[in-house]
């Protein structure tokens, strides 16, 4: 599903060149969970936002599905993220100036649909994650589990598959993190989406079906 | 998705306060001076009275006369304008009147300023002056120099106070009695070729108006039988100055032209620059100014607002919004903004002219609201919003997603 060939990442200043990643070869099988750790400045997140499209690599080719990615532009990876990927971040990312309701359906913006449709399908997302009774409240009104739940169901309504989430338990408390892991395992399970999680947390990363831990920008396991 | 972004933008403007006040009233405020100024310039450019047969009618103000170490340029005197001038033969008439001269009368020993004019006869059959009461004096008592006159309105209100017809009385001015002819609608200072508070026979005038000088105190207008006939027209006048002997050997060339109104109005060069491009370049540098601030202003301002969303724009990203989709979005943003604001200035210049007309700083200019300046007005909106929209949305919307993602929270 996701093929990583080579990955390089180099950050340069005008004074000092820094290897975030070297040379990362990586393989997701479709409907794979899978989980990435490391120490804070490992790479981790910068390889997930590799694989999500939303950063290039130094070297390396990446293929998604039957694409290879390195070619496309703006528009072109715009519309692919759109299709193929889901995103869950650490701190959310909702926009705290729309209702739950709009921001689930964000990525359908993105596609021609009809405004009943976008309702339609974010709300069915909404229920997944048990906040039909939410959807015309404002993310500021809502716990950070209730908005990690909101989060989610933005990453699932466009039917992606696959979702790259960083860190989705990291500001939630062990009980709260539990149940949105338990959201994601049920996706797994039951959708057959492909996960790729980026953890801190030894717990979490040991139910998912495979390890990746990365030192200093090199894959050590 | 319209609606989406309109949802967004509201609750963007009402996130920052303070911010869209500013922005708000920037785009309010600048709007209706313009519309205000554009009113102005309209009522100046487009008021068809006195003068409504515009469309077949040339004016000639100005006599330009170049010596060997100058130019001399200046009205014209009677005697040219109704020698030369009144000898074409594609003009059905020639308005010949005389620069306004104020002059002050006495009444109740209450000092009034009485601007008056001299007229011909064709003056009153070119111009459509609107008569309250009376009539124009005619040929004949022009050429009786008898002395009659025509009133404004206020003149009559002025000096007579609230009182019925004055038709028959007399008013005095500079120590000569007229008696009354007829009443006029009054003329806004600011049509200069029109404008006066007493209109009087040209032959009543203390200055010899026989005088061969060719420079003196008037101004004409040429009135075509027909629209079609007025570049001919031009080209007979033109023709005509060609052939007016120069009067004396100090001056080289002579140089006088019937020009269309608007021309003439804003008539100010000399013949080497032309006064309209003066006064075109003068709005436009006006506008552009008053314009460029409050621009630079929302360019600055919607950085900041477009800068602390910057988590949104890395989401929309994220989630498949291409640079373009966003740049798109943000201007759309923006000129809701604007339009709110728009409408806001509209709302604010009806005040403004209404304020103004009441206050009348300028007798009897009355400014309107016409279809043309909303017009311009909602050009000018659409200005501001993609002027001032376009620069930040395209520098934000080329953010790195993952350094927006990171920027806030």
């Amino acid at each position: 599903m996701i093929r990583l060939q080579n990955i390089e990442k180099v950050y340069r200043t005008s004074t000092i060149e820094t290897l975030a990643l070297n040379s990362i070869n990586l393989e997701v099988a479709k409907g794979e969970f899978l989980s990435i750790m490391g120490p804070s400045g490992c790479g981790k997140s910068t390889l997930l936002n590799i694989i999500g499209l939303l950063d290039a690599p130094t070297r390396g080719d990446i293929s998604i599905g039957e694409q290879k990615t390195g070619h496309l532009g703006d528009r072109e990876l715009a519309a692919f993220r759109n299709k193929k990927l889901g995103f869950i971040f650490q701190s959310y990312h909702l926009i705290n100036d729309l209702q739950v309701v709009d921001n689930v359906e964000l990525p359908l913006l993105y596609r021609s649909m009809s405004a009943k449709e976008r309702k339609q399908l974010a709300t069915e997302a909404l229920e997944k994650v048990g906040l039909s009774n939410r959807i015309n409240h404002f993310p500021t009104q809502l716990s950070g589990g209730q908005r990690q739940r909101v989060a989610i169901a933005r990453a699932i309504v466009g039917r992606p598959e696959i979702i790259l989430a960083d860190e989705p338990t990291g500001n939630l408390d062990s009980a709260m993190g539990n149940e949105i892991m338990e959201i994601l395992m049920d996706l797994n399970r039951n959708e057959g989406t492909t996960i790729v999680m980026v953890t801190h947390d030894e717990n979490m990363a040991h139910k998912t079906h495979r390890l990746v831990r990365l030192f200093d920008g090199s894959q050590v396991s | 998705m319209l609606r989406n972004y309109f949802k967004i933008a509201i609750a963007v403007l009402k996130r920052r306060k303070f911010f869209t006040f500013i922005s708000l009233f920037g785009i309010s405020f600048t709007l209706t001076i313009l519309m205000v100024a554009t009113a102005y310039i309209d009522k100046l450019v487009n008021d068809p009275y006195p003068d409504a047969k515009r469309d077949r009618s040339l004016y000639v103000n100005k006599l330009e006369q170049k010596m060997k170490d100058g130019r001399q340029s200046g009205p014209l005197s009677f005697y040219f304008l109704d020698h030369y001038a009144g000898s074409l033969k594609i003009p059905a008439k020639v308005a010949i009147s005389s620069m306004s001269r104020a002059t002050n009368t006495y009444v109740n020993n209450k000092k009034i300023v009485i601007n008056y004019k001299y007229v011909n006869s064709d003056y009153w059959d070119v111009l459509e002056y609107d008569f309250v009461e009376g009539k124009p004096f005619s040929k004949q008592q022009i050429a009786n120099g008898e002395h009659v006159t025509v009133i404004s309105e206020d003149t009559k209100k002025e000096y007579f106070g609230e009182t019925g017809s004055v038709v028959g009385k007399y008013i005095e001015a500079d120590n000569v009695k007229y008696r009354i002819n007829g009443v006029v609608k009054n003329v806004p200072v600011t049509a200069y070729q029109f404008f006066a508070d007493i209109y009087l026979p040209y032959t009543v005038s203390k200055t010899d108006y026989k005088d061969k000088a060719y420079h003196g105190e008037y101004i004409a207008i040429l009135l075509a039988k027909n629209e079609a006939d007025v570049p001919a027209m031009r080209k007979e006048y033109e023709q005509m100055i060609s052939k007016v002997p120069l009067p004396n050997k100090d001056i080289t060339k002579m140089y006088s032209h019937a020009n269309s109104y608007l021309v003439s109005y804003v008539n100010v060069g000399s013949e080497d620059t032309s006064g309209i491009a003066y006064v075109i370049t003068a709005i436009g540098l006006f506008a552009l100014l008053v314009m460029l601030l409050p621009t630079l202003n929302l360019v600055n301002i919607n950085i900041t607002r477009i800068m602390e969303r910057s988590s949104e724009i890395g989401v929309r990203k994220a989630f498949g919004a291409s640079s373009r989709t966003l740049v798109y979005q943000f201007i759309v943003e923006n000129l809701i903004l604007t339009l709110i604001g728009g409408l806001i200035g509209v709302l604010l210049t009806f005040i403004v002219i209404r304020v103004l007309n009441n206050a009348q700083l300028i007798d009897n200019l009355y400014l309107t609201i016409n279809f043309t300046v909303l017009l311009y007005a909602l050009a000018i909106c659409v200005f501001f919003g993609l002027f001032s929209g376009v620069y930040p949305a395209w520098r934000m919307s080329k953010l790195n997603v993952v350094t927006a993602l990171r920027q806030n929270n």
